[in-house]
C-alpha cells in the first residue's frame, strides 16, 4: 500500500514537471514577447525590462531558475500585470473561481443527477423525453449564448440581480454565474446518469433483487445506484478540476476577477510565468481530482481496488 | 459614488510605469502633474499655478501653489517633480513614454545611459520652483507635463516599497484621489484625498474603475446601471445604441490616425509612388466610415488628425476630387505601375486578428479588386505575432496600422516616419523629411515652427509611406446624472471635474 502510494506520488510529480516543462517551452516558441507592443518601447528601454526579467538569460538557465523557484513555491513576478507576484495574483482569483466552481458543480450533481435517475426510471415516457430534450438543449447552447440571454433578462430587464462584478461576500452577484456555469452540466450528467442507470437497471442481478421481493426504491437506491455512479464520478473528477480553475467566458461576461481569465489573458499577453502557474494549479487540480475519482471508485465498487 | 467602466484591466499605478489609456486615466485621478487640462481640452495650471517661459523658448520656470501635499499629509515640493521626470527618463525605470521628453536638455544622455537622470535639465532651485531647460523649443511641453511620466514621486514610499508602491495600502499620491482599493480584474476603487489643494470642490466621494475587455459586457453593465461611463460601445451596435441612447452616446473627435503602411524597402512598394499612389485613390473612405464603422470615425486622407494644437492637417490634391476623378487617376497610375486586367497585382494585406480590422481590410480588397483589379491576400495573425513580423520589416507589404498621440502636438504623429524612429514600420527613408523635422525641433517661432511640420507633412503625403484611412473618434455613454463630461479631443475626464446628481427614477 506505502509503496504504492509513493510510487503514485513520484508519477504526479514526474507528471507535474513534465506539464510545466512543455509549457515553459511551448511559450517560449509562440513568436513575440511580453514587451511587444502597439507602441513599441525604445530599445533602451526594453533591454532594462529584458534585464529585470532575466529574459537575457539563456533559455535553459531561465528554466532552471523558474523550476527552482517553483520547488520553493515562487512562481515568479507577473509581466502584464507589474508589481504582482503570479503566487499573489492566483491566491487572490483563486478563492472566486473556487466559490463559483464548487457552486455550480453542486448544483449540477444535484440537479443533473436527480433528473438523470428520474428520466432513466420513467423510461421512455413523455418525461423522459421532455428532461433529455432539455438536456440536448442544456448541452448545445453554449454559455456564451446563456450568459448574456440570463443577464438581458434578469439583469436588464427585470433588475432582480446584478448584471456583473465581484463583491466578496454579495451572494447576488454569484446567481447569474453560477447557473451560467453550471446549466451544461446540468445537461451532462443528466444525460450520463440516465444511460448508465438504464444499463445497470438490465442487470441480472437486478432482477434477481427486485424477484426476492425488495422495495423498488431499495433496489434503485441501494443496488443500482452505486454502481451506475461510476462513469459520472469519471466525468466529475476532470470536470471539476476545469470549472474550479475557472471558465474565461462566464467570467468575462460577468466581470469577474476569477483565475480562468488569467489563462486567456496570460497567453495573449506572453506573460510566461502566469501562464505557466495556472497551467501547475491546473494539473495539480487534476492530479487531485482524479485521486478522489480513484477512492471514490473503490467506495462505490469493493471490486476496483484503490491504487 | 461614480462607476467608470474602463477597458484592459492597468498594467500598474505607478504613473511612471502606467501604460495605455486605461492606466493613465486612473493615474490622472490619483496624481497631478504641474499642469492639466480643463474639461473641454485646453492646458491649465494644476500642481503649478503659473509659470513663465523665456524669450528663446527653452527655459520653463513653474511656481507650485502654496502648502501642496501628498495624500499622506506630508508636504509635497519642487524636488519630488523633478525626482519624477528623473526616475521616468532613466532606462532602469522601464518607462515606455521617456522618449517623449527627449528634448530636455542633457534627456538624450540620460536616456541612452551615458549620464546619470541627475543630469537631467530639471532642477529645483526652492521648494516651490521647478525649472525645466530645453536643449530645442517644444512649445507642446506644457501639455505634456499633464502626462503621468511627468508626475511627481514620492521618495520615501520608492525607498520603502522599492518599485511595487503603486498598491493598496502603500500608494501615496498628489491627486484629487488616493487609492483604496485594487482587485485585479474587478475594480480600482479611489477615495477623495483630503490634502488635495482644491479638495474643496471635488465632490464625487468614490470612484470606482472596472475594467472591461468585453464590450458587450460593459454594455450590458451601463444598461442596468451599474457603470455610469462606458471606455467604448460596440461598433456593430453603433446605430441601435444611438436610437436607443440618445444624448448619452458622446462621439468626439480624438487625436488618432488609422492608417495602412506600405513597406517600402520591399517589391512591389519599393521605388514604387505610382502603385501606392493608386491603391491610396482607390479607397473610399466614406463608405468604410459610414458602412463599416457605422459613423464612429472620421474619413482621413491626411495623416495627422484634424485639431491637433497650432497645425493644420495637410490634405492632398485629391481630397478635393470626386469620387470618379479619383478612381480614373488610380487606373491611371495603375496602369503607369505595370500592372492591368492581364497582370494584375497581387499583394498581401495584414492585420491582427479583430473583427473591426477584418472588416475594414475585406472591403478595402474589394475596392482594390473592384476598381484595379488586384488580387490581395488578406493574412491576419494574433496580435503579438503582427507586431513581431511588422517590426521585422520583412515580410510585410501592406499592413495595418495606427497613432494615437501621446501630446497634442503634429510631432507625435510625424516623428513616427523619420528615418531612425522605432516605428517605422513603413521603411520611409526621405533626407529631406528628417531635415525639415530637425528644422522643426529647432525653430523658436512658433508659426517657423509650424509651417515646417506641415511641409513635412506633405512631403510624407506625397511620397505616399502611408495610406491614411480614417480618424478616430472617442465613444463613450454617459448616464444623464453625470454632470460636467465634455468632450475634448485628448478624451480626458478627470473624476474631479464630474459631478453625480441626484439620480432620476431608474433610466429607461
Amino acid at each position: 500500500m506505502i509503496t504504492r502510494l509513493l510510487l503514485r506520488l513520484i508519477t504526479t510529480a514526474a507528471t507535474l514537471l513534465l506539464l510545466v516543462t512543455l509549457t515553459f517551452f511551448l511559450m517560449r516558441l509562440a513568436p513575440g514577447g511580453p514587451f511587444d507592443r502597439e507602441r513599441s518601447l525604445p530599445p533602451e528601454i526594453e533591454q532594462a525590462l529584458i534585464a529585470e526579467y532575466h529574459l537575457d538569460e539563456s533559455l535553459p538557465r531561465q528554466y532552471r531558475r523558474y523550476v527552482s523557484g517553483l520547488l520553493q513555491g515562487d512562481l515568479g513576478p507577473s509581466f502584464q500585470y507589474e508589481g504582482f507576484s503570479v503566487r499573489e495574483l492566483i491566491a487572490k482569483g483563486l478563492p472566486v473561481s473556487l466559490t463559483l466552481g464548487a457552486l455550480a458543480m453542486s448544483l449540477a450533481v444535484l440537479i443533473g443527477g436527480a433528473a438523470g435517475i428520474a428520466a432513466a426510471l420513467s423510461h421512455r415516457s413523455s418525461a423522459d423525453h421532455g428532461l433529455m430534450g432539455l438536456a440536448l438543449l442544456g448541452i448545445s447552447i453554449p454559455s456564451y449564448v446563456v450568459a448574456p440571454l440570463l443577464v438581458l433578462v434578469f439583469a436588464i430587464s427585470l433588475h432582480w440581480l446584478p448584471a456583473g462584478g465581484w463583491q466578496a461576500g454579495r451572494w447576488s452577484d454569484l446567481v447569474l454565474p453560477v447557473i451560467a456555469l453550471a446549466l451544461p452540466q446540468i445537461a451532462l450528467i443528466a444525460r450520463l446518469m440516465r444511460g448508465s442507470l438504464l444499463e445497470v437497471l438490465q442487470q441480472p442481478w437486478l432482477r434477481t433483487a427486485g424477484a426476492k421481493g425488495l422495495p423498488p426504491h431499495t433496489v434503485i437506491l441501494r443496488h443500482a445506484l452505486k454502481p451506475a455512479l461510476i462513469p459520472v464520478v469519471s466525468y466529475l473528477g476532470p470536470a471539476t478540476a476545469g470549472i474550479l480553475t475557472g471558465s474565461v467566458v462566464v467570467e468575462q461576461v460577468f466581470n469577474l476577477p476569477g483565475i480562468g481569465r488569467y489563462f486567456v489573458q496570460g497567453a495573449l499577453n506572453r506573460d510566461y510565468t502566469l501562464v505557466l502557474g495556472v497551467v501547475a494549479l491546473y494539473g495539480s487540480l487534476i492530479v487531485l481530482c482524479n485521486l478522489l475519482v480513484d477512492v471514490c471508485y473503490s467506495w462505490l465498487d469493493p471490486r476496483i481496488k484503490a491504487a | 459614488m461614480l462607476r467608470h467602466g474602463n477597458g484592459a484591466e492597468p498594467n500598474s499605478l505607478d504613473p511612471h510605469r502606467s501604460e495605455g489609456v486605461s492606466a493613465n486615466n486612473i493615474a490622472r485621478d490619483l496624481f497631478e502633474g504641474l499642469t492639466g487640462i480643463s474639461p473641454s481640452g485646453e492646458v491649465i495650471p494644476a500642481a503649478a499655478e503659473r509659470w513663465e517661459i523665456s524669450a528663446d523658448g527653452r527655459q520653463y520656470r513653474f511656481a507650485l501653489r502654496e502648502n501642496l501635499r501628498w495624500s499622506d499629509g506630508s508636504s509635497l515640493t519642487a524636488a519630488h517633480f523633478v525626482a519624477g521626470l528623473q526616475r521616468s527618463l532613466a532606462p532602469a525605470a522601464g518607462n515606455a513614454f521617456a522618449r517623449m521628453f527627449s528634448f530636455i536638455a542633457s534627456a538624450e544622455a540620460v536616456l541612452s545611459g551615458d549620464l546619470p537622470p541627475s543630469a537631467l535639465g530639471i532642477t529645483a532651485p526652492d521648494e516651490r520652483t521647478v525649472v525645466i531647460e530645453l536643449a530645442t523649443p517644444a512649445p507642446y511641453l506644457l501639455g505634456l507635463l499633464s502626462h503621468p511620466s511627468a508626475f511627481p514621486l514620492h521618495p520615501p514610499s520608492l525607498q520603502r516599497w522599492g518599485r511595487d508602491f503603486a498598491r493598496p495600502g502603500r500608494l501615496v499620491s498628489n491627486g484629487a484621489y488616493a487609492l483604496k482599493d485594487w482587485v485585479v480584474h474587478s475594480h480600482v476603487e479611489l477615495v477623495r484625498n483630503p490634502h488635495y489643494w482644491n479638495n474643496a470642490n471635488t465632490t464625487v466621494e468614490h470612484v470606482f474603475y472596472h475594467p472591461s475587455e468585453d464590450v458587450q459586457s460593459e454594455l450590458k453593465r451601463y444598461a442596468a446601471d451599474e457603470f455610469d461611463t462606458t471606455y467604448e460601445i460596440p461598433l456593430v451596435q453603433a446605430p441601435a445604441l444611438r436610437a436607443r441612447y440618445g444624448s448619452q452616446l458622446r462621439i468626439a473627435p480624438y487625436h488618432g490616425t488609422y492608417f495602412y503602411g506600405f513597406n517600402l524597402s520591399r517589391p512591389p512598394f519599393k521605388d514604387n509612388l505610382a502603385l501606392r499612389q493608386a491603391l491610396t485613390l482607390a479607397v473610399d473612405r466614406e463608405v468604410i466610415v459610414n458602412k463599416v464603422m457605422n459613423g464612429m470615425a472620421l474619413p482621413a486622407e491626411s495623416y495627422v488628425p484634424p485639431g491637433i494644437w497650432n497645425y493644420t492637417s495637410q490634405r492632398p490634391a485629391w481630397a478635393a476630387w470626386p469620387r470618379e476623378q479619383r478612381l480614373a487617376e488610380a487606373r491611371r497610375l495603375y496602369a503607369k505601375a505595370g500592372y492591368s486586367a492581364a497582370r494584375p497585382l497581387t499583394v498581401e494585406l495584414r492585420y491582427n486578428t479583430h473583427d473591426d480590422h477584418k472588416r475594414i481590410a475585406v472591403v478595402i480588397a474589394a475596392m482594390w479588386k473592384q476598381w484595379l483589379g488586384v488580387e490581395t491576400r488578406l493574412i491576419n495573425e494574433e496580435f503579438k505575432v503582427f507586431l513581431q513580423n511588422r517590426k521585422l520589416r520583412a515580410v510585410t507589404q501592406v499592413f495595418r496600422s495606427a497613432w494615437i498621440s501621446d501630446y497634442n502636438d503634429a510631432t507625435s504623429f510625424l516623428d513616427l516616419l523619420s528615418s531612425t524612429h522605432g516605428r517605422n514600420d513603413s521603411v520611409y527613408r526621405n533626407p529631406a523629411y528628417d531635415a525639415l523635422l530637425q528644422q522643426a525641433a529647432k525653430a523658436a517661432d512658433a508659426q517657423q515652427r509650424r509651417n515646417t511640420l506641415e511641409a513635412a507633412e506633405r512631403l510624407l503625403l506625397q511620397d505616399q509611406a502611408v495610406l491614411p484611412i480614417y480618424t478616430y473618434v472617442s465613444k463613450h455613454l454617459v448616464k444623464p446624472w453625470v454632470a460636467g463630461w465634455q468632450d475634448n479631443a485628448y478624451d480626458y475626464h478627470y473624476s474631479k471635474d464630474l459631478k453625480v446628481l441626484a439620480r432620476e427614477a431608474r433610466a429607461p
